[in-house]
């Protein structure tokens, strides 16, 4: 019974690291708490659904299709409105955040209407019995493909030229920005990288619960943030680490008969950590200069 | 008082005179936010939170006890305040973006603990609520809101406030306990979310603990950051222009929300520091007195 809960608590939390992942970078960078990002998510898994029912592709194909989707959109949403607000307030990309997010969400409710969409079934429902513990293909997919995700988001930030311009632009935007990194596409890059793993989260998520709905992204986007800061925002290990974790302990609270205080879960979780380690579980202590 | 109300009612459509009433409580809200926020910098993510606690305490009291609407408005106020330091204490140790996140996390536990409580109904909401506010009632508390806040930030208090927001570690040095402000300043502005939130619950007459999610606090954050953070004026402008807006959008019906997301981001990138932020008021309408005694000055000194 503990092994099955931990097998669904780690489907889940790897998805909250997909999402997690892409606010963390983006904060990384340029302090901002991306909000439209569960709404990058929740387009994804729409987009997935389209890929199957209108373009009669597979597993492959709709996250693929979803990634693209969601990379263009991600850029276009930094350009339009996250970039005029470069040199202002962080209270003010945060409004314009918030209102981007407003703006995808009601986009999708007129389109798709409030109803959730089933997923269209694309992988056979078959179980595997490893000892006691059942795992279903979809949680095994779900497990290899973020492993995977993660694996390749690992590389790019470790060896490729563009993540380490990435990691430069995080650590001091000023200084990198003087080194000849073109800050204006690592940003961008960045929003790409964030949006196709919220992308491949989001048809992950419709597939395995087959719902889609536009209000998904709400709940969703704002536990992965928890995820994220619980990590220690701004910190790639420590959003995986934070996803997971959460996800964990979400499904045990669940499990353990607290099912009515499942949203609150996550964020008592998040307020206890903050209050031992004010930077999160992996983050790096702030310097206070005057 | 009731005069004004009855001969307000019976010139004004009601449907007007629910959103007037309505924006006048997001303006007290607003204020005590403006407060935290605005004034002191610290970041709170779940102001409807305490919006929420004074809603559910002075219902629950005009409800289930039987308290008079003016005795359970203030205590539904100092509950929220009690809320607010309660809450200010541990969040004290946490700056920027991580206060954010800590407000916004507690304001949704306060929700799902509303959601299972037997006290305030649970998901069914709490109803039977009496109509105790008016339009007078809640017009005079904006003005006492307003003369409060205005001379709490010309006191001492303010500028100490202010000190807080600009550098804690120089308003520190020069003695200032920032720890106690901080805590002051968040009670104080939690206090008036509760009495707002107080007005709220006599208005609708129903609550329900989904109507204080997140939402609703990051609308309270965007009256304040669009009005022009730390400005009085600004903030009733920021208030009355996104509670009227959807009012005024009502015609596109179901396009409404997508243009009110639209024009938050329209405004913000075109007035970054809010509609008022930058712009001195006084200084505005009292231009020729400054320019005056500033010629003065200088001629003295020459």
């Amino acid at each position: 019974m503990f092994e099955q809960q931990i097998i669904n608590g780690l489907t889940l939390g790897s998805v909250y690291a997909l999402i997690a992942l892409g606010y963390t970078m983006v904060y990384g960078i340029i302090q901002l708490i991306n909000f439209a990002h569960g709404e990058i998510y929740m387009i994804g898994a729409f987009t997935g659904v389209m890929m199957v029912t209108v373009l009669g592709q597979g597993f492959f194909g709709s996250i693929i299709g979803a990634m693209i989707v969601c990379i263009i959109l991600g850029v276009l949403l930094e350009r339009t409105a996250y970039r005029p607000l470069r040199k202002s307030t962080r209270l003010a990309a945060l409004i314009s955040a918030i209102g981007a997010s407003i703006f995808l969400q009601n986009a999708m409710l007129l389109w798709k209407g409030p109803q959730p969409v089933g997923f269209p079934q694309v992988i056979n429902d078959a179980i595997y019995h490893i000892g006691s513990i059942e795992i279903t293909k979809i949680q095994l997919i779900i497990l290899v493909t973020s492993a995977v995700l993660m694996a390749l988001l690992n590389y790019i930030v470790k060896y490729v030229k563009i993540g380490k311009a990435m990691r430069a632009a995080s650590q001091d935007y000023d200084t990198a920005s003087l080194m000849g990194i073109n800050i204006n596409s690592v940003i961008s890059f960045t929003f790409a990288l964030g949006s196709a793993l919220a992308a491949a989260g989001g048809v992950l998520v419709g597939m395995y619960f087959n719902s889609v709905a536009p209000l998904m992204g709400v709940m969703a986007g704002l536990k992965a943030f928890c995820a994220a800061v619980l990590g220690g925002i701004g910190s790639i290990p420590g959003a995986m680490l934070g996803g997971i974790f959460l996800g964990v302990a979400e499904t045990m609270g669940v499990a353990a008969g607290l099912s009515t205080y499942k949203d609150a879960i996550a964020f008592t979780l998040l307020i206890i950590v903050l209050l031992f380690k004010p930077t999160g579980l992996l983050g790096k202590p702030i310097q206070r200069k005057v | 008082m009731t005069g004004m109300s009855s001969f307000l009612e019976s010139v004004l459509d009601p449907y007007y005179i629910q959103v007037l009433i309505l924006l006048g409580i997001y303006i007290i809200a607003a204020l005590g936010l403006n407060l935290i926020t605005g004034v002191t910098g610290m970041f709170s993510f779940g102001h409807a939170a305490y919006f929420a606690v004074g809603a559910y305490g002075a219902a629950i009291l005009t409800v289930k006890y039987g308290v008079p609407f003016s005795a359970a408005l203030i205590t539904g106020g100092v509950l929220a305040a009690l809320a607010g330091v309660v809450i200010g204490f541990p969040a004290l140790r946490l700056t920027g973006d991580y206060l954010g996140i800590v407000t916004l996390g507690f304001g949704e536990i306060i929700r799902v603990i509303f959601l299972n409580l037997k006290i305030t109904g649970g998901a069914m909401g709490l109803a039977g609520i009496a109509r105790d506010t008016s339009i007078a009632i809640v017009y005079i508390l904006v003005l006492v809101t307003i003369y409060v806040m205005y001379t709490l930030q010309n006191s001492r208090f303010g500028r100490a406030l202010v000190a807080i927001r600009e550098d804690d570690i120089a308003a520190e040095s020069m003695g200032i306990n920032i720890s106690a402000y901080k805590i002051k300043a968040f009670a104080i502005g939690c206090f008036f979310a509760g009495i707002a939130g107080g007005l709220y619950a006599h208005l609708l007459q129903y609550i329900n603990p989904n109507d204080f999610g997140f939402a609703k606090s990051f609308e309270f954050l965007c009256f304040v950051v669009l009005g022009g953070l730390g400005s009085i004026p600004g903030v009733i402008l920021g208030t009355a222009v996104l509670t009227l807006a959807p009012e005024f959008l009502r015609s596109l019906s179901d396009y409404r929300m997508l243009i009110y997301g639209a024009l938050m981001m329209a405004m913000m990138i075109f007035r970054p520091n809010g509609l008022l932020g930058g712009v001195d008021l006084r200084r505005l309408i009292f231009k020729n007195k400054y320019e005056k005694q500033a010629g003065r000055g200088t001629a003295a000194g020459g």
